[in-house]
């Protein structure tokens, strides 16, 4: 521990000083990080590579682990880019407009958040299922959405929903549109505005929020396991995969899998990390970190 | 929606603007909002209804809908205790201070939020089951995790982590020293300072944190299915009593709780959203 040099991180924070607190609130802290978070994480490697590299590798080619990680690019595929063209719409007019029941508009955005994910899934099974709302006319036109790719596709936008609107709502509040109303007045199109000035503005903003999408539509798993209807080869994504193989007692299996998927949220956080250590969205702005 | 955009020219339903796109933008989202959103949600709390209040309670209140639910309401909140404790802990440890590795743990606090809920429950399972690296140690001096509550309480704590550190953190980033300064150079100790100055400061940021875990832990189901073995009566959430009972065809009392859960959930947002507006109200009065 001596290694550990302990400094207040900006000169001007002076409480609770003494070294001995210091060390001991960093001591428990890094004891508390590694044993919940990194611990698990190791755990998946090692459980993945239990019983070595062959036994890994064969886990990973099985057909249907292919099929999953076929099903969760393809799911994503559609998803991410149906709610970046949402969160685009709905910053533009939540953030350039004033207009009667915004407020409202812009905490209905977040209902995605609050909602379980199962109940999300069962939602689209009123309307969508056999008994559901659209159910008689949508198996008399032979239209198949709960238990098919298109439930799994409604699912995941659902629960990822609000993710690029999030980030790019304040960020577009916090600039103002004065770039904007320049251009208008200079003659520029609109698309030619959004083009040249919105879109370079915002584009790490969302970038961020496609990245958090893309990583939660991959990983979403309660949402899915309502509608996808277990069927294999045809509707259970990676995450899903990862719990038949478990439920199946294949433990090596799983966690060969469940290391894919944690490999991509791994990817994920430095990733993230990186777009707000370039650019300082969400974080360490206004801290002593970057000034000094 | 619709019958106000019809009304706009006559008093004023937005603010003029030289901007273009408004129509587009507001009509587009206001269409994936209903589809996605708003539809479904309707769909659901209709069903419900339309059932009838006397189907919805007799669903509810079957022996083991009322545990599971009971279950899972204790469990958040006991989840909701320990991230606030070690959630304030990890977010002024890494807002105050600099040590070796502080941004790699920084990074690491929102590993929950991006590893998929099912990975992190059999994660959790092998970890304390009996022949798990930290399971291995607590079994024989009788401290059970997996297929018990705690091991449901721990589930729960580790998605709800993220909440507390993310709202919590900058706050204390924030904090004017100038206070903290004069307090001290006033005679305060430490424990003044923290009860005085740095409690009140962070405890707005600490609630909203620490219900927005509760919320989370409340609707949890991959991460928490893994570890909580899933026994009727004893370990068995609210959300996993959903699935089942949809497996089973029983979609009244499969509704039924879904809609008990988002009533839940749809309090806490409130209770936060009344909180916030209160809070802001309150700093525009001192300004």
């Amino acid at each position: 521990m001596h290694l550990v040099r302990l400094r207040s991180k900006s000169e001007r924070a002076p409480s609770l000083k003494t070294t001995a607190t210091r060390l001991a609130l960093v001591f428990a802290a890094l004891i508390f990080v590694a044993a919940f978070l990194v611990l698990p994480l190791v755990t998946v490697f090692a459980q993945a590579f239990a019983q070595g590299w062959r036994v890994y590798a064969d886990a990973v080619c099985r057909e249907d682990v292919i099929a999953a990680l076929k099903l969760t690019a393809l799911v994503a595929a559609f998803a991410v880019p149906l709610n970046v063209i949402f969160g685009l719409a709905a910053s533009w007019a939540i953030a350039r407009f004033d207009f009667v029941g915004k407020k409202l508009l812009n905490s209905l955005i977040d209902i995605p958040l609050a909602v379980s994910p199962v109940v999300a899934g069962i939602m689209y099974v009123e309307v969508f299922g056999l008994r559901g709302w659209l159910g008689a006319w949508l198996s008399a036109h032979n239209l198949h959405i709960i238990f098919a790719v298109p439930g799994i596709v409604l699912a995941t936008v659902f629960v990822t929903f609000p993710f690029v609107a999030r980030e790019l709502i304040p960020f577009m509040q916090a600039q103002g549109c004065d770039e904007e109303e320049a251009a208008v007045v200079l003659g520029a199109s609109a698309p030619s505005i959004f083009w040249r000035i919105t879109l370079p503005n915002i584009k790490w903003p969302l970038l961020y929020g496609t990245i958090l999408a893309a990583s939660r539509s991959i990983g979403e798993f309660g949402a899915v396991s309502v509608v996808s209807g277990h069927i294999r080869g045809l509707t259970v994504t990676t995450p899903l995969e990862v719990e038949m193989l478990y439920n199946e007692y294949n433990f090596t299996a799983a966690f060969a899998v469940a290391s894919l998927l944690t490999l991509a949220a791994v990817v994920t956080l430095i990733v993230k990390k990186a777009i707000e250590l370039a650019t300082g969205i969400h974080g360490e702005r206004e801290t002593g970190e970057r000034a000094r | 929606m619709n019958d106000r955009a019809s009304t706009q020219k006559s008093w004023r339903f937005k603010q003029s603007s030289p901007l273009p796109g408004f129509g587009l933008s507001l009509g587009y989202t206001l269409f994936y909002l209903t589809i996605i959103v708003l539809l479904p949600l309707a769909a659901i709390v209709l069903r419900s209804l339309h059932n009838g209040p006397a189907r919805f309670l007799r669903a509810i209140s079957t022996p083991r809908v009322a545990a599971a639910c009971w279950l899972t309401l204790e469990s958040s909140l006991l989840a909701s205790v320990v991230t606030a404790i070690f959630g304030s802990l990890v977010a002024w440890v890494l807002a105050r201070y600099n040590f070796p590795g502080r941004r790699l743990i920084d990074a690491l606090i929102d590993l929950p939020f991006a590893l998929p809920t099912a990975v992190a429950g059999i994660s959790l399972t092998a970890l304390y089951s009996e022949t798990g690296w930290i399971g291995r140690h607590l079994e024989p001096r009788g401290i059970h995790i997996v297929f018990t509550q705690w091991g449901i309480v721990l589930a729960m704590s580790f998605v709800g982590l993220p909440f507390v550190v993310r709202s919590v953190q900058p706050v204390l980033e924030e904090i004017d020293s100038a206070m903290e300064e004069a307090a001290i150079s006033l005679g305060a100790s430490d424990w003044q300072v923290f009860t005085r100055i740095l409690a009140p400061v962070c405890l707005p940021a600490l609630i909203t944190g620490t219900a927005l875990a509760f919320a989370r832990a409340a609707g949890e189901y991959g991460s928490v299915i893994f570890i909580a073995g899933n026994m009727p009566m004893k370990t068995e959430i609210a959300a996993l009593l959903v699935v089942t009972k949809l497996e089973e065809y029983d979609y009244v009392g499969a509704s039924a709780i879904a809609v008990a859960m988002l009533a839940l959930s749809f309090v806490v947002m409130l209770t936060l959203n009344l909180l916030q507006w209160r809070l802001q109200r309150r700093k525009g009065e001192r300004v």
